[in-house]
């Protein structure tokens, strides 16, 4: 099992973060990666368990189940269910935490997996500034004045 | 109950923050409300139970103790046992996060607590603005006073004295060698002064496996502290060392903090680089090894040696009465001068009957013996009833198994760094004491410059040199 961590300082108060990222649903409207996206058999995008399917613009396709959403600590966690990376067992959380100095906000995202020995690099190296940073500096632009 | 939750960023990566903050007694150093703190009874500030005893800048007076403390997740908990302010039940978390974007450090610091009725917004305007708010601000600025940031550490040049294969003093020769940066844990230090020991001769001519030439050679050191990736030490701190693996000849170099002591202003790197293993190596022969006691009678073998006047200056200041061998009588004017009462000249080993007749016939109740096996049967032979053993080293050849029984003998073989590993502080600060004592009197004869290491090594084999021998950088 490997470990991936990124995290990052987003110059916007966490309230403001959360709104944009609680949305299960809502990869299209803030990540760079992500074409189009929907939530299976109609759930609501905030129900645990929900299941969203979503379409990356390289074209793979990728379908991840709701573990935990958590409003009170802006946390939400997530597995893999199918995904063209090869990967098993994966669960990634991304966490907000706000920054009182300044009210920014400190944000924390890291995945759990397994995968074959001779990947684990690339794949750590992918996953963490591939998705998770670019997802982050895609933020800040957005959030940005 | 007032919570009360305050965060920030500052910029320098976690292990650094880390360094200073999971020190309980650090806070006096750069946290503007904090006064004079001590941790009581002398443990140290990384034990979980310890109590910090501080004062503020505004004249009240807390102790705290620390309850927990993680290196994994960068946590430490502590709460207040008795303050001169009304607060109740107060417990406080300092949380680092890494920033991986910018290797910058995230840091909460948190606490719940009672205060009387009413007074809860001025309490939690102090506690979060007066300590939480102005310390984030303050550590930055301290950590900042160094103006090299440390996520940019590299590799730095040093150079160094490297003994190129095994051999003689042409072995020896100067190189470019490379510093790491410091991990966690570690320091980096620019050297003033190295010492020189007979060990380095041994290790030179391969006799004894610590190195793979070509390696730089030399145990102990004294300097300034550059870079800091360790609590309790800061970039400008006076340190030294003395410690395994072979590697001081050199002009700059990394050490695991833990080997470290800080040097008290009244002593000097020049030395604490002639002191270290030498003074150290007499504090545990003579107090930990055999406890030396007022009356006894104590054999030291080169006696005019580095680590000979050593014994014989503190077993005189313990009181005990003291023997020693030398090879010349230049040499036993020096031991005499130098607290041995009878210096006996011998450059065959012949001591036992003159040891005898010194102590009335009874012999030595404890033998320093760095000489080995040339000098067993003597020291069997001078070796009082109940008496104690002491090999340190063995400059003639490996001591053959003997038996002791017709004198209900103790035999030991004591090593330096099986005493340094757990007692390195109380070691350095007993030397130290000692040496501020008056009792301990360093005689740095010979210094060369660091380049020259191979002619202070000739003149050390050739017997040329008597005192302690130091490399200055």
């Amino acid at each position: 099992m490997i470990k991936v961590y990124t995290s990052s300082v987003l110059d916007a108060p966490a309230e403001a973060v959360w709104a944009r990222v609680r949305d299960f649903n809502g990869l299209p409207q803030w990540t760079p990666f992500v074409a189009e996206s929907r939530i299976e058999e109609g759930a609501p995008a905030d129900r645990i368990g929900c299941v969203r399917n979503f379409r990356l613009k390289d074209g793979g396709l990728i379908r991840e189940r709701l573990l935990t959403l958590s409003d009170y600590d802006y946390q939400c966690s997530y597995s893999i269910l199918e995904s063209p990376m090869a990967v098993e067992n994966y669960v990634a959380t991304l966490k907000l935490t706000p920054v009182t100095d300044g009210n920014r906000t400190f944000a924390e995202w890291w995945a759990e997996f397994d995968c074959a020995p001779e990947r684990e690099g690339a794949l750590a190296q992918q996953i963490g500034q591939g998705v998770f940073q670019a997802a982050f500096d895609s933020l800040k632009k957005a959030l940005g004045p | 109950m007032i919570r009360v939750r305050r965060s920030a960023v500052i910029d320098a990566p976690i292990e650094r923050v880390w360094a200073v903050l999971r020190d309980f007694n650090s806070h006096s150093a750069w946290h503007p409300a904090v006064g004079p703190s001590a941790i009581e009874n002398g443990e140290p500030p990384d034990q979980v139970g310890c109590v910090r005893n501080f004062t503020l800048k505004d004249g009240n007076h807390i102790r705290e103790q620390l309850l927990a403390l993680s290196d994994r997740d960068y946590v430490s908990t502590y709460c207040i046992l008795d303050a001169t302010l009304p607060m109740r039940n107060y417990v406080a978390t300092v949380q680092l996060k890494r920033v991986t974007d910018g290797d910058r450090t995230f840091w909460q610091w948190e606490s719940t607590f009672d205060v009387p009725r009413g007074r809860e917004r001025e309490f939690e305007q102090l506690v979060g603005g007066g300590v939480y708010e102005a310390g984030f601000t303050a550590l930055a600025a301290y950590l900042g006073r160094d103006s090299r940031p440390f996520s940019r550490l590299s590799a730095v040049d040093s150079q160094g004295v490297v003994a190129t294969s095994f051999g003689g003093p042409e072995v020896l020769q100067v190189r470019r060698l490379d510093s790491p940066a410091p991990k966690s844990g570690e320091v980096r230090l620019r050297q003033l002064a190295i010492g020189v020991n007979y060990i380095d001769v041994y290790i030179r001519k391969g006799l004894y496996p610590m190195i793979d030439p070509p390696a730089p050679i030399g145990m102990e050191a004294a300097g300034v502290v550059l870079e800091s990736y360790a609590s309790g030490f800061s970039p400008g701190d006076r340190v030294a060392y003395a410690c395994i693996p072979p590697g001081a000849y050199v002009t700059v170099r990394t050490v695991p903090a833990s080997q470290l002591v800080l040097l008290p202003d009244d002593v000097s790197e020049e030395a604490a680089a002639a002191l270290m293993l030498k003074g150290m190596t007499a504090e545990y022969l003579l107090h930990r090894t055999h406890r030396v006691k007022p009356g006894d009678a104590v054999l030291v073998h080169a006696a005019a040696g580095g680590v000979g006047l050593l014994l014989c200056q503190w077993a005189r200041a313990l009181g005990a009465r003291v023997v020693g061998t030398v090879s010349s009588d230049a040499k036993a004017e020096l031991a005499r001068a130098n607290g041995c009462e009878h210096p006996i000249v011998t450059r065959s080993y012949i001591f036992a009957e003159e040891t005898k007749r010194f102590t009335g016939g009874r012999g030595a109740d404890v033998i320093y013996d760095g000489l080995g096996s040339d000098a067993a049967r003597e020291n069997l032979a001078a070796l009082a009833m109940r008496g104690h053993w002491v090999s340190y080293g063995q400059a003639t050849g490996a001591l053959e198994p003997m038996n002791l029984s017709g004198k209900s003998g103790t035999f030991s073989q004591p090593v330096l760094f099986h005493y340094t590993e757990e007692h390195l502080q109380q070691m350095a600060g007993r030397v130290f004491a000692a040496l501020r004592d008056g009792i301990l009197k360093p005689d740095v004869r010979h210094r060369y410059p660091l380049a020259a290491a191979a002619d202070a090594h000739r003149d050390l084999e050739a017997r040329r040199t008597s005192g302690q021998i130091v490399l200055l950088v």
